[in-house]
């Protein structure tokens, strides 16, 4: 049992550092430009799109995944050069409607070029087998390589936001744009910049769910409502706190889903337990996320000054 | 922002005459469009077909769409020498766009038959104004409890099959492969339900854990898949449809649980996901009631025609909408186009005097077939793709638990 | 501004009481020109119509961004849709229960999301109707994910025949002037006042003295209600309910239908959805990725067109807009009558009516150069 436990709790971390590659970049660019970005979650489809493209093309897992985040970078940069610009100095209403819009794009745009029917990324051997993390627990080795991966980009992101010029950066602007403006240095640069880091992880974390889940037309769209909690609750524009939120609602969705039909299971017949369960876990997170905000109305980790 | 300036006289009268110009623009497609309506030649067969051509499963409406199209080729787009038409509307698989597509057919197209639907709760939206305008509905696909119960109506009929049959036949079908423990896994909607409850009406022995997933948007089956390797059962049962079943099929291999508990399924591998799933679904039972290799001649003549016109093996879709086509042409050619005689073509309907390509078809009480249904398993072909091929019968002549409490 | 603001209401009001002229005309077209389907589709515009007007309320008039106000449409649905399945038909059942629980809801609603400002009640509205969404998804009763269907429609006894489907359309459109009318009232209210100050600021609102939590929580509550009702009459008109109707993209169009037409103004949502949906209905009849032209077109109409149509119509640009829009009807028409070969006619069309545009802001701009 507490190995069974362990290990629903590797699968809620596994998805909790997927949902943090994403809420990472949304809380960035919203950190930093006052910015809400819904079609961040089409430039996670669309990396996982170019990731499966070039997997295909290269015919190699690495090659693939190298080139498929420089491309994802280019598109965010893109996006954010001819419409998202614009928007800045505009209210969120404005920002939801216009990057709402640009959902229905990009989700149409990858049909007609990428087909209804979907890819598969393929793994190659190396990550298609399992190992044994701990004796008579077997884990899939890829999922064990997206918790490294998704720990080290975490080490990653914070060294840069807390010790480099630019992490200095995006925190001044974070907590006071005007005036990171007002010391000279360049807005328009830096916005760019973060944008296109936030759309790199965006990719990086679509390419790695890819082999799990399928790249699909529209995969963004929910996963982005989950995002959206996560940085809610983590507070807007804070890394740190977009990681608890993330690794929390992972957790908590995974345990929920492992357990609760066990729990109601006790008193009730296993058909209506499943059911309630069902419906009680998918509530779960947005139960969590109304709670914090009564609570912490601006997140468990809020930027200073904001 | 415009300048700040103050307009002429003039302008603003010239503004107020556009608008009513514009005005009276607006009400031009309703004379047009009665035009429209009006200049259509009275011999003809129209029928609608809705299906789901846009999202992340436009893939089985296309599928659907092809079959259609090399029906009405194998016919000679005629029935019963009448020309036919098929109008295709686009249901978003969303009950109420489908419902408002299907009004549309009916009430501005004028269709004689109306088609299609893959969804369940896109054809339940969609059921009511078809059979109250006594038009006659062809499901080619969805096959909902309700219509084959209480709801169920002499304009309706399902060329497909009902939601529990081919779960029965993977219930029967763990029986025959010998499994004492079985592990359920199915998402969490009525059709779900449907197929968890119908495994369970013929397994006969122990259910050690059921899950019922998150939908339409669970991301991920860890949580489920560790629970499986936990509770050690002799088989697992999964029902998921399209995407996911790529998504379940692939975790569940990434797991290395494949080669240790055997993985039996319904619907949630056909052609278009073996293109996706490949490796995955070798060596897992399939339960379904039609195959490509079933060795009927109408079945050779549409699949090797399916292939020869789109490249592509068809899915289950594809040959129940085939299937669709033909009924309708069989009731037109019987009734000799006198599509206003709703009892005699209900009574042709019935007979389903066609080529069916499941071989002999025979229509319930309730207007769902009694069918046979096949296990099945995924092999590799000499060009390196990946087919359905039917390895036996699990249940000969099937017809569904709903049909007795069908009265009409 | 070209118009004087007087001026400019009126040209809006006039545009607007053509439009609903118009829309009370439809029955009678539908009837003449025999396509009955018009009349499916314009109820249900003018349900979605009387949606975007409750929106309106705490959107354009409240400033407060309600990204979850489907949930309401989905519990006023969901009361008519569970009354009629355990049988209970009467309209003085089951109109009461719709509104009662659509205003508990948004009670609810209200005051757990009010507590938070800006982007966080954008989020929350979201996750609260979220939950309705998946409420409605497991409620298996009455059918989880596969909805229900309704089987017969609400009895008025005689009063007036719900499945008399003019009547029904009469019903609706009467609820939506009566709303309009409300909305023109309740705005220009006391109460309508401290609402719309506390959008421009309300610190300064509370330091007055005005309880503007109160204030925004009885505008909330008001909303939900009227959407409520909304989904109440979109239940009987499509016969069936189901979690579709809460769907998160519903409350996104929503929103776009009362941006489109013109937030804060009181005929903007009736333009936003009536265009809104014709211009739906219009596009994916010409090809299934009609969303590719619809999603950068609701950019340019964020980035270039603020006030939307209410707003260009104030600037004086009634004349191009209704040229655009008459225009791209005519194209549908003619497209109706020549079917395949309608390019061009069509195109001669569109040169025509760019031509007529071209000319007439020749003509403005010309003028606008003798007075600097």
């Amino acid at each position: 049992m507490t190995l069974l436990i362990f290990e629903q709790f590797l699968n809620g971390l596994q998805i909790g550092l997927l949902l943090f590659l994403l809420a990472a970049g949304l809380t960035l660019v919203f950190g930093i430009m006052d910015m809400v970005n819904l079609a961040h979650g089409s430039l996670y489809m669309m990396g996982a799109y170019f990731a499966a493209v070039f997997v295909q093309w290269t015919d190699s897992f690495v090659l693939g995944a190298i080139l498929a985040l420089p491309a994802g970078m280019l598109l965010g940069v893109a996006t954010e050069y001819v419409a998202l610009r614009s928007l800045y100095a505009r209210d969120h209403l404005d920002q939801v409607l216009a990057t709402f819009g640009l959902i229905l794009f990009f989700n149409e745009l990858a049909r007609l070029i990428f087909g209804a029917g979907g890819m598969a990324i393929e793994l190659p051997a190396l990550l298609a087998g399992q190992i044994e993390i701990l004796p008579g627990l077997p884990y899939p080795t890829y999922r064990f390589a997206i918790i490294a991966a998704g720990l080290l980009c975490a080490g990653f992101l914070f060294l840069l936001v807390q010790k480099t010029r630019l992490g200095m950066l995006i925190r001044a602007g974070a907590s006071n744009r005007e005036m990171v403006g007002a010391l000279g240095v360049d807005i328009k640069l830096l916005f760019t910049l973060v944008f296109g880091l936030g759309s790199a992880l965006a990719a990086l974390a679509g390419l790695m769910a890819g082999p799990i889940s399928t790249v699909q037309i529209g995969m963004g769209d929910n996963v982005l409502i989950l995002c959206f909690v996560v940085i809610v609750i983590g507070g807007l524009g804070s890394i740190r706190g977009a990681f608890v939120a993330a690794v929390l609602v992972g957790v908590l969705e995974t345990m929920g889903r492992a357990f609760l039909p066990n729990i109601l299971g006790s008193f009730l017949n296993p058909s209506e337990a499943g059911t309630l369960a069902q419906a009680l876990s998918s509530m779960l997170v947005y139960i969590l996320m109304a709670g914090v905000l009564v609570l912490r109305p601006a997140g468990l980790f809020p930027a200073p000054g904001r | 922002m415009p300048s700040a300036r103050t307009a002429p006289v003039t302008t603003a009268i010239s503004r107020r005459v556009s608008m009513l110009l514009g005005a009276a623009l607006l009400a031009s497609p309703l004379a047009l469009a009665a035009m429209d309506a009006a200049a259509q030649p009275a011999k003809k067969v129209k029928i609608g077909f809705v299906t789901t051509l846009s999202g992340p499963n436009a893939a089985y409406g296309q599928d659907m769409k092809n079959a259609v199209e090399l029906a009405l080729d194998h016919l000679g787009r005629k029935m019963g020498g009448i020309p036919v038409e098929v109008v295709y509307e686009d249901d978003e698989q969303k009950p109420e766009v489908g419902k408002q597509k299907t009004e549309k057919l009916l009430q501005r197209d004028k269709v004689d038959f109306v088609a299609g639907y893959i969804w369940s709760n896109v054809l339940l939206a969609s059921y009511k104004p078809v059979v109250d305008s006594n038009t006659f509905l062809i499901s080619a696909n969805a096959g909902p409890s309700q219509l084959a119960g209480e709801q169920c109506s002499p304009y309706f009929f399902a060329a497909s099959w009902q939601n529990d049959q081919p779960h029965m036949g993977v219930g029967e079908l763990l029986n025959q492969k010998g499994a004492k423990r079985a592990y359920l896994v199915a998402p969490n909607y009525a059709a779900g339900q449907d197929g968890v409850n119908g495994v369970k009406t013929l397994f006969k022995g122990e259910v050690v854990g059921q899950d019922m997933t998150k939908w339409p948007d669970q991301l991920d089956f860890s949580a489920e898949i560790s629970k499986i390797r936990a509770a050690k059962p002799d088989g697992v049962y999964v029902f998921f449809p399209g995407r996911w079943g790529v998504q379940f099929l692939t975790q569940y291999a990434q797991a290395g649980l494949k080669k240790d508990i055997p993985l039996y399924s319904a619907f949630t591998v056909d052609a278009v996901t073996l293109k996706l799933q490949k490796d995955v679904a070798l060596d897992t039972y399939l339960a379904m009631t039609w195959g490509p290799d079933l060795p009927f001649a109408a079945n050779q003549k549409f699949v090797d025609g399916f292939k020869k016109k789109h490249g592509d093996t068809p899915t289950f879709y594809a040959s129940q909408s085939y299937d669709a086509i033909n009924l309708i042409a069989s009731g037109v050619a019987a009734t000799k186009g006198n599509l206003k005689d709703k009892a005699a073509m209900r009574k042709a309907l019935e007979a389903a005097k066609f080529d069916s390509v499941r071989g002999p078809f025979k229509f319930g009480n309730n207007h769902f077939p009694i069918s046979n249904i096949y296990q099945q398993e995924v092999y590799k072909t000499a060009d390196g793709g990946y087919d359905l091929r039917t390895i036996n019968t699990v249940l000969t002549a099937h017809q569904d638990l709903h049909a007795p409490k069908c009265k009409m | 501004m070209s118009v004087p603001a007087s001026l400019r209401s009126s040209v809006s009001t006039a545009v607007a009481l053509l439009l609903l002229a118009a829309l009370a005309l439809v029955p009678l077209a539908a009837e003449v020109f025999e396509d009955p389907f018009l009349l499916t589709l314009f109820t249900r515009i003018v349900i979605l119509a009387l949606a975007a007007v409750s929106l309106n309320l705490i959107l354009g008039y409240g400033g407060l961004v309600s990204f979850g106000h489907a949930a309401f449409i989905g519990v006023g649905g969901y009361s008519i849709g569970i009354l009629a399945k355990h049988g209970m038909y009467a309209a003085w059942i089951q109109w009461p229960v719709a509104l009662l629980m659509s205003a508990l809801f948004s009670l609810l609603i209200g005051l757990l999301s009010l507590r938070t400002r800006g982007i966080f009640f954008i989020m929350i509205t979201l996750a609260l109707s979220q939950l309705v969404y998946y409420l409605a998804n497991g409620a298996y009763a009455y059918g989880g994910d596969d909805g229900l269907t309704i089987l017969k429609r609400t009895d008025f006894g005689g009063l007036i025949n719900l499945s008399h489907r003019p009547s029904f359309y009469y019903l609706c459109w009467a609820l939506l002037v009566l709303s309009l009318f409300l909305t023109h009232r309740l705005v220009n209210s006391r109460f309508g006042m401290v609402l719309r100050g506390a959008k421009s600021n309300d610190r300064r609102m509370a330091a007055i003295g005005f309880p503007v939590l109160r204030y925004r929580l009885t505008a909330f509550v008001i909303a939900g209600t009227v959407c409520g009702l909304a989904g109440a009459l979109l239940a009987t008109h499509t016969d069936f309910i189901s979690p579709a109707m809460i769907h998160w993209t519903r409350s996104g169009d929503m929103i776009v239908m009362v941006v489109l037409g013109g937030m804060g103004s009181l005929f903007g949502p009736l333009f936003g959805a009536v265009s809104f949906l014709a211009l739906e209905e219009i596009l994916s009849s010409y090809t299934e990725y009609w969303k590719l032209v619809f999603g950068p077109l609701l950019v340019l109409v964020v980035l270039f067109a603020r006030g939307g149509i209410d707003g260009a119509l104030g600037r004086g640009h009634g004349g191009i807009l209704l040229g655009i829009i008459g225009g791209f009807f005519l194209l549908h028409g003619v497209h109706l009558v020549y079917g395949d070969d309608w390019a061009i006619p069509g195109a001669l069309l569109l040169g025509c009516v760019a031509l007529v545009g071209l000319v007439h802001w020749l003509r403005r701009h010309a003028k606008s150069g003798d007075k600097p």
